[in-house]
């Protein structure tokens, strides 16, 4: 399927553009994994959450070089969000996935000014802080809240007026790997367009970003709400399969959690996501269920021998002796 | 191309796992009864978690581990005091275990979240520790072993203005159980003719207590009145003593979990004279109660337990006898309906499972922390009568 | 009053002993160390298992806290720390956020997850209060020793930098590596040493903090982000702007927690990202720096 105007070099650029082989059947697999193994839906569904998360953080760290220690604000937004109107206006769960969404899209785009200027430490620590910022929030708005108890009380209505969250969490996995796919689709068009391509220009070198024309400072504003959006997005899932909303949303951990899962799996790369959160569930999963106290240990184990080796060599050990 | 390779492994990596787990059988055996135990095993209440537990296996050594013709068996779990976790555990544990009770909940928000689905599916949740009077009514599901913070609340508050007490100030941890502290005790005290001067609440996250303490220095009331949870009593302790409260004539009243006997001992001789209301003290002069602590310090290298040890004791026993009840039939309803009602002798001394709201009613006393035997402990010196959770008596 | 701002200033005291390390080694070798605080929790624990196991006095338990974390500091920057000079931050935080949480889970393994709980000798038990009313002055001994310790420590810190040849080598090296290392300075040496003196610092504060901040194995994550606070607005140029931030951070934090309890600690963070946005590169920092 080759256009009689191609030449090698518009190729390779739209090379990037089609969809591969694989691509189709690793959704598909996705997509029967809650049928297959239905003893195992409650972990699928966190895996796709999980998963947006990382696709989001990958659009502002992957793609745009911002480093955030802070992400975990807009997912608990998010959560808080999409729970609250549950509770309180109606309990259709996509009308919540909105306001989930919108919620932290409003908050991504005033944190966006935080993020303009200043070195990598200085970022690091703003949004860490915008992060501790929502978590004091909701730890000190108990009325709304429910504060340091969570919030309570959350009743979702079935999907799409039909299909209840069952105990067994299959609608759950499923309506999380829909909103996955759909998200997935709309970052990768996002990224091949020409906005992705500025935002490259951007990581690589601000400096020359702004001398070549590129605003620097309302692309950056546009991909961080963007960014936010998604993990509001993430965050509404988790507050909506499980019923209920706590300030673990906002801490820290969630945070360096999904920034390792994004390191594992690749940065720059939408799969990269994915995968590091299949493979950080399921490792969780299995340590876990083994040492429940030390999990953690484990993972910051990992972590540091995967920045000292590299994850080059840490994945392909061959690469060792090819300097 | 390498991003491909990896991609490739990956997805048959998934593959042989997911055939891997297709043919696990699901361990549904008809013999075996299965006790889902969630518990903070690490974190600020992991000394919860781990009283409990070794409580639990305390009470399966001596009783065995097979009742009416059904092997026990208990599943541990760590939520790490995380009310999403335990939550995500509890479903696990319904789902794919098939656990017959649930049972554990080390703080109030992990019951809570957990509370819907022992109704969705309508699985016992027996709860050994939570103690904020609304978990009850949660869920028809719930069954409570432990305490309310009202039950004991109440007993300082009819005590404190028959001693000289009459201006209080309060300082309870900023979530349900200690807001019900709070509001219990300042009603009761109120009622007695006292008066609440300052209501003070501390974060539970990261408490820092100094300031707070100031505060009540400055007010300069007969006593302070504290709750926190078990764990965070000493630090409140200590800090009470730094801040030269004591010297200013300022009397420590609380709640037990504050003098816990977990870790009163460490606390050292400020301690001494400290008064508490509780359901529980390791000093309580039953022979029952002896029998329980010796057997439980010789099985854990000479922990002593406090009054989560006995909350999981007494749940333990309350499971065992309702799988009695019901000849081994395992089903939630029955197994629920043989556990309201229960009327026992504990270690803290007699209990009764309301019928009516699935809450314990016990005996709550007042304690002196005193030295005996060269360790500090919480001596009994009066006692209140079959308490039932104030919170319920509308 | 009175009282509330002796107790914020010692406060900001241990909050600087424990921040100045990082802020030195960050503006040394353009670091992101967010593992500081494992240093300041050895500290802490070597002095409190070492007084709670071995009854080893108070005093002798402090000087030891920080040849502990010295040492410790001293090996992982020769073993781990170094070959990451160059790597990028996201690595650096990455591989930092790891040792923090094996940190975590190791005290948690070995010691235990509960506060520890330290007695102290006698002599530091009391308190002096003058005065009366809302000019009242409450000193706790402790808070009063910790003031002293620290401030002689700040005192020292200055006269090594500003006054001896290992001071004047290490403002060169953070001022210009390469052309530091052009003059002869050894600045591997500079990096090894002032890496291991500022985690030993850590663990001395740690020590001393563990009575009033708590120790418990979460103590790391807790204060990490008050230490980077120190040094994003103290600037890493000098020894005085992170001792400026931490007094401030330390007085807002106290007084906050008096005066407005339902804000908590939602006012320091706040100020914090207010500050960043106004001067990226901190309050206190020399024109013409890095």
């Amino acid at each position: 399927m080759t256009p009689a105007n191609s030449s090698p070099a518009a190729d390779s650029l739209l090379r990037v553009r089609r969809f591969r082989w694989w691509e189709p059947l690793f959704w598909l697999l996705a997509f029967v994994a809650p049928f297959a193994l239905p003893s195992h839906a409650l972990i699928i569904n966190e895996i796709a959450i999980v998963a947006l998360f990382a696709l989001s953080l990958d659009l502002i760290l992957g793609y745009t070089g911002i480093v955030s220690l802070g992400h975990a604000a807009f997912f608990g937004l998010g959560g808080y969000a999409a729970a609250l109107f549950a509770k309180h206006v109606m309990p259709d769960p996509l009308v919540g996935l909105a306001v989930g969404i919108a919620a932290a899209a409003v908050l991504g785009a005033l944190a966006s000014l935080t993020i303009m200027r200043g070195t990598d430490l200085t970022r690091l620590m703003v949004t860490l802080g915008v992060g501790l910022v929502m978590l004091e929030l909701a730890n000190k708005l108990d009325w709304l809240t429910g504060g340091a108890d969570g919030l309570q009380g959350v009743v979702m209505g079935p999907l799409l007026g039909r299909f209840d969250f069952d105990l067994y969490g299959r609608t759950a996995a499923w309506y999380s790997l829909t909103v996955l796919v759909v998200f997935f689709l709309i970052a990768r068009r996002i990224v091949q367009s020409p906005f992705g391509a500025t935002l490259k220009a951007i990581r690589d070198n601000r400096l020359r970003a702004m001398a070549i024309g590129i605003p620097v400072t309302v692309k950056l504003a546009q991909v961080y709400t963007l960014a936010a959006a998604l993990a509001g997005a993430a965050g509404a899932l988790l507050t909506q399969t499980t019923g209920f909303a706590s300030l673990d949303l906002f801490e820290f951990h969630r945070s360096a959690d999904v920034m390792l899962i994004l390191v594992i799996g690749g940065v720059g790369w939408l799969y990269g996501g994915i995968l590091g959160a299949i493979g950080f569930k399921l490792l969780q999963d299995v340590i876990s269920s083994v040492t429940p106290q030390y999990w953690t240990f484990w993972i910051g184990l990992f972590l540091v021998v995967l920045v000292l080796v590299g994850r080059e060599r840490l994945f392909r050990p061959w690469n060792w002796f090819r300097k | 191309m390498q991003k491909r390779h990896l991609l490739r492994a990956s997805a048959a990596a998934a593959m042989a796992l997911a055939t891997g787990l297709a043919v696990l059988p699901a361990s549904a055996q008809d013999n075996v009864f299965k006790i889902g135990l969630i518990l903070p095993m690490t974190g600020q209440q992991a000394t919860t978690g781990r009283q409990i537990e070794a409580a639990a296996r305390l009470y399966m050594a001596q009783n065995g581990d097979t009742v009416a013709g059904k092997k026990v068996q208990l599943i541990v779990k760590d939520d790490t005091s995380l009310p999403d976790v335990t939550r995500r555990m509890a479903q696990e544990l319904v789902v794919n275990e098939k656990v017959n009770v649930l049972a554990g909940m080390g703080i109030t928000p992990s019951a809570m979240a957990t509370a819907p689905l022992a109704t969705q599916s309508k699985t016992p949740l027996v709860v050994m520790a939570a103690a904020t009077s609304s978990i009850t009514e949660a869920s028809p599901y719930v069954v409570r072993t432990s305490f309310t913070l009202p039950q004991v609340s109440v007993a300082l508050a009819d005590w404190a203005p028959k001693n000289g007490i009459k201006k209080v100030v309060t300082l309870v941890s900023d979530y349900g159980p200690g807001i019900d502290a709070e509001k219990y005790f300042n009603q009761r005290l109120a009622f007695n003719g006292g008066q609440v001067t300052e209501a003070l609440r501390v974060p539970l996250r990261n408490p820092d207590f100094a300031p707070f303490l100031q505060k009540v220095r400055d007010a300069k009331p007969d006593a302070l009145f504290v709750f926190v949870p078990s764990g965070a009593g000493a630090a409140v302790m200590k800090q009470f003593l730094e801040r030269g409260l004591d010297k200013a004539g300022i009397k420590l009243i609380a709640t037990g979990d504050v003098t816990d006997d977990d870790q009163l001992n460490d606390m050292g001789d400020g301690a001494l004279g400290v008064v508490t209301s509780h359901h529980y003290s390791a000093a309580h002069p039953s022979p029952q109660n002896k029998k329980f602590v010796e057997a439980f310090e010789k099985a854990n290298k000479g922990l002593r337990p406090n009054f989560m040890a006995v909350g999981g004791y007494d749940g333990m026993r309350v499971i065992y006898e309702a799988l009695k009840t019901t000849k081994g039939a395992g089903g939630g309803d029955a197994l629920l309906a043989a556990m309201k009602g229960q009327v026992f002798e504990s270690p803290r001394g007699k209990v009764f499972i309301d019928a009516q709201t699935r809450d314990i009613v016990q005996d709550v006393y007042l304690r002196k922390v005193e030295r005996v035997n060269g360790q500090l402990y919480n001596v009994e010196f009066d006692m209140i009568k079959d308490v039932k959770d104030p919170g319920k008596t509308k | 009053m009175l009282t509330i701002l002796f107790d914020g200033v010692a406060y900001g005291m241990l909050l600087f002993i424990l921040a100045v390390g990082l802020a030195v080694t960050m503006g040394l070798m353009n670091f992101i160390n967010l593992a500081h605080g494992a240093f300041a929790m050895a500290g802490g624990y070597i002095t409190v298992l070492l007084m709670q196991r071995l009854n080893v006095p108070f005093l002798v338990c402090l000087p030891l806290a920080f040849l502990g974390s010295a040492l410790l500091g001293g090996v992982l920057e020769r073993t781990l720390y170094r070959p990451l000079y160059h790597k990028s931050h996201l690595d650096q935080v990455l591989f930092s956020i790891g040792l923090v949480f094996m940190a975590v889970a190791s005290v948690d393994y070995f010691v235990g997850s509960t506060q520890q709980i330290m007695q102290l000798p006698e002599w530091l038990k009391g308190r002096t209060e003058i005065g009366e009313g809302a000019l009242m002055l409450g000193m706790g001994h402790y808070r009063l020793f910790i003031i002293a310790v620290c401030a002689a420590l700040t005192v020292g810190l200055q006269y090594v930098l500003t006054k001896t040849r290992f001071g004047s080598r290490l403002r060169a090296s953070v001022d210009d590596q390469r052309v530091a290392a052009g003059m002869g300075i050894n600045v591997n040496i500079v990096f090894l040493s002032t890496f291991a003196f500022g985690s030993g610092l850590a663990g001395l504060g740690g020590a001393l903090g563990a009575e009033v901040l708590g120790l418990d194995p979460s103590f790391p994550l807790k204060f990490m982000i008050y230490f980077l606070i120190v040094v994003a607005v103290g600037g890493t140029s000098s020894i005085t702007g992170p001792l400026l931030a931490a007094l401030l951070l330390g007085i807002a934090d106290v007084a906050g927690k008096y005066y407005i309890p339902k804000l908590g600690a939602f006012i320091v963070y706040s100020l914090m990202i207010v500050i960043l946005i106004w001067r990226p590169q901190g309050l206190f920092v020399r024109k013409g720096g890095k």
